[in-house]
């Protein structure tokens, strides 16, 4: 298949991530229409658009977790089914069951299990690399900790160290900076910016307009149809986010947008 | 009565052992399972696979009779299929019941237990229609179903041996159980943790799930025979809940519902021969009306569960009051502290200062706490008695000394940055002192830049004045 110049040109092995065509209804609703995109390589990339726009959706149905209407998606120029070592999907924080007997170190290696492989157990080995990521996150201190004794900043960098020890080239993030205290958001943005000088690319599901153009190379801007994509500079515009948001836009988000775009009156 | 219970006891025989021993394999086998079933929030779901095993097993007996009738199979081997048989059908109908389930709801939108009741219900009321309709061909008896045949267990014996037959069933389904989950420990783990997750690790959590009720479909059914289907539902779930508040990890939560299933299987036991005739004897009833052991079971697990929720050491009744109690009798005493100090301070030194002023100061506090509080204080060196005067020591002035400076900051703190009138500062300040860590206070005082006094014009002790020189 991959010999095939007309779908090599379609899905270029450097490309992360491309959607051609992608609808996904649920009860015969629609929630996302013909999406078509590509994600440039090595950026970070925000997903952006009003409550219930389908950002979470597009991320589900892309990895297969929520079934397609139609629609083909490829990671790195192969189905998704081929490229799972590549690709590291963080849920929203709410999707799990925060009091399951685990402990912070046992989720981190969850992300191993793919690589360790089918009936075999944890080794030390892995373990050791799940407290390494544990590390990298300011976590290791919570290593033993139960998850339902970590607060929902610490709840995330768990989650953030388990895509880490997956070592993947591509992150999906859903809201990762959703409800997380001022110092989870910034070792967040230093996780992230850290992934991006290793060559790595990051699509994040983002509510603060404020800070997207601080944290991201590239915005989606998405309202069941995709509105705008492109580099945050030139996309990002009080034009294409009223297309976006609509009349939903609240005020207090117009105001910060054209503070942090500088945008004023003439 | 202790004397009785003991005697009642020892008239334990080898058909007793028996008894326990399948009725703990039942149990253990159900408890495995459970645990997972519990862990993805489907507890529910026992109650219905156990439910659905009837039609499965009445299905299964009709197909094989009539394969046989028919001429396709001859009697010899209908006779030996027809256990396996019963397995299969349990099972298909186990995985047709959850199939179903998640087919109603999203056709008929509704809630998943919703849907499950809706299934398990139709499906069981199926399998008692074709009972009926076929009576003639089919030696089921619902009795046997409901409460199980356990006290006959040694009765039916396996070919060659002299252990039960049912033991040595369940003793499979435990044995194939563990083996399974000790296997496939991870995937078990990972697709009910974070079924999304599992997927994209390329664990099919929708496998998963058909798979484990198919297993608890064929661990309901080897149980079934023996312990009846009430005390299978019980077994089931209660075991994995009362390890779930005993511990934080999934496999001492494993571990622990196999004790706790074992336990029970013995305790219903010894429940139930001497509890008739030295209890139920005494309000009225005929002595020799034996209690069902497996129903005993059921009662012995419950109790087990309850125990677990007193004393858990994290989520316990018991402890969390008793976490409670440690609190507040350390606030009482930081506030005796506190009293004690402010009175040096009024410069009432050479006032008395008896055990019942103390009690009149520490306002709006239990007695029993004062005085706990106090005999804590005295026990710790904090305060010392003499001739019934109360005075703080050397290092109760110092521990005095912190709670104060706590106190102080917090009203300087709050004054500056929330502007909240002075009247009103103390109130605050006295719930905050107590949980002002000396770093806090540190950073308190940086921020306010060392004041001396407080909003109310009171000196702000410092931290670490050397203690009042006795020589000097």
């Amino acid at each position: 298949m991959s010999t095939d110049p007309q779908f090599e040109a379609d899905h270029p092995a450097s490309c992360p991530l491309s959607i051609h065509d992608m609808t996904v209804a649920y009860h015969r609703k629609p929630v996302i229409w013909d999406i078509d995109y590509n994600a440039p390589p090595g950026k970070l990339i925000a997903v952006i658009g009003p409550n219930g726009a389908g950002k979470s959706t597009l991320m589900r149905a892309a990895l297969g977790l929520t079934p397609k209407i139609s629609g083909r998606v490829h990671f790195y120029g192969q189905p998704y089914a081929k490229q799972r070592g590549r690709v590291s999907y963080v849920p929203q924080r709410g999707s799990v069951d925060w009091d399951f007997p685990v402990n912070a170190l046992d989720v981190v290696a969850m992300g191993l299990y793919r690589q360790i492989g089918w009936c075999r157990p944890v080794r030390r080995r892995h373990r050791k690399e799940a407290f390494d990521a544990l590390q990298r996150v300011g976590m290791a201190d919570f290593a033993q900790r139960q998850i339902s004794q970590l607060s929902g900043g610490q709840q995330q960098r768990v989650f953030l160290a388990r895509a880490l020890v997956q070592n993947a080239d591509f992150y999906l993030m859903d809201e990762p900076f959703a409800g997380v205290d001022a110092a989870t958001e910034r070792a967040i943005v230093e996780l992230l910016r850290g992934l991006r000088a290793e060559g790595k690319t990051a699509l994040v599901v983002h509510h603060d307009l404020q800070t997207v153009t601080e944290y991201f190379d590239e915005v989606v801007l998405l309202n069941m149809r995709l509105v705008a994509t492109g580099p945050t500079e030139k996309v990002f515009t009080s034009e294409n986010l009223r297309k976006t948001y609509g009349g939903k836009l609240p005020l207090l988000d117009q105001v910060g947008h054209r503070m942090t775009m500088g945008q004023v009156d003439p | 009565m202790i004397y009785e219970i003991a005697e009642h006891l020892s008239g334990w025989t080898s058909l007793d052992t028996w008894i326990v021993i399948t009725a703990a394999l039942a149990a253990m086998a159900c408890a495995l399972p459970g645990n997972l079933l519990l862990l993805r929030r489907q507890s529910m779901m026992g109650d219905a696979l156990s439910h659905v095993a009837l039609p499965g097993i009445v299905l299964a007996f009709l197909l094989s009779h009539w394969l046989q009738a028919g001429g396709w199979m001859s009697r010899q081997m209908h006779e030996a299929i027809l256990h396996p048989i019963f397995f299969a059908g349990a099972m298909a109908l186990g995985v047709l019941s959850a199939v179903l389930t998640e087919w109603v709801q999203k056709l008929g939108r509704v809630e998943s237990s919703a849907s499950l009741g809706a299934v398990f219900t139709t499906l069981f009321a199926l399998g008692l229609l074709l009972m009926r309709a076929f009576a003639d061909n089919v030696d089921i008896d619902p009795d046997c179903v409901l409460y199980g045949t356990i006290e006959t267990v040694v009765v039916n014996t396996w070919p060659g041996t002299n252990i039960p037959r049912a033991a040595v069933i369940n003793g499979a389904a435990l044995l194939g159980n563990l083996a399974l989950i000790v296997l496939f420990y991870k995937e078990l783990k990972i697709s009910a943790f974070d079924p999304a997750l599992a997927t994209t690790l390329g664990v099919n959590a929708t496998v998963m799930h058909y798979a484990l009720m198919a297993v608890t479909s064929v661990t309901l059914v080897a149980a079934f025979e023996s312990v009846g289907s009430i005390l299978v539902i019980a077994m089931l779930v209660t075991p994995a809940a009362t390890a779930h508040l005993l511990t934080d990890r999934l496999s001492s939560m494993l571990g622990i519902s196999l004790v706790v299933a074992a336990a029970s299987a013995l305790l219903g036991h010894a429940m139930a021969i001497t509890l008739p005739p030295v209890f139920f004897s005494r309000i009225g009833f005929p002595a020799d009306v034996g209690a069902s052991t497996a129903g005993m079971m059921g009662v012995a697990v419950g109790m087990l569960l309850v125990g677990a929720a007193f004393l858990s050491p994290r989520y316990g009744v018991l402890s969390r009051s008793a976490r409670r109690f440690r609190l507040r009798l350390r606030i009482v005493a930081d506030d005796i502290l506190g009293l004690l100090y402010r009175l040096n301070e009024r410069g009432s030194a050479e006032q008395p200062r008896t055990f019942l002023q103390i009690f009149r100061g520490a306002m709006g506090v239990g007695r029993l706490q004062t005085f706990m509080a106090f005999r804590w204080l005295c026990w710790r060196g904090d305060v010392a008695i003499q001739s019934g005067y109360c005075s703080l020591t050397p290092a109760g002035e110092s521990a005095a000394r912190r709670l104060v400076r706590s106190h102080r900051l917090w009203e300087a703190y709050v004054e500056k940055h929330f502007g909240v009138p002075q009247s009103q500062l103390h109130h605050s300040a006295e719930r905050a002192e107590h949980y002002l860590s000396p770093r806090l206070q540190e950073e308190l005082a940086g921020e306010l830049e060392s004041p001396q006094l407080d909003p109310h014009g009171r000196p702000i002790p410092k931290p670490d004045n050397p203690p009042p020189a006795d020589g000097a």
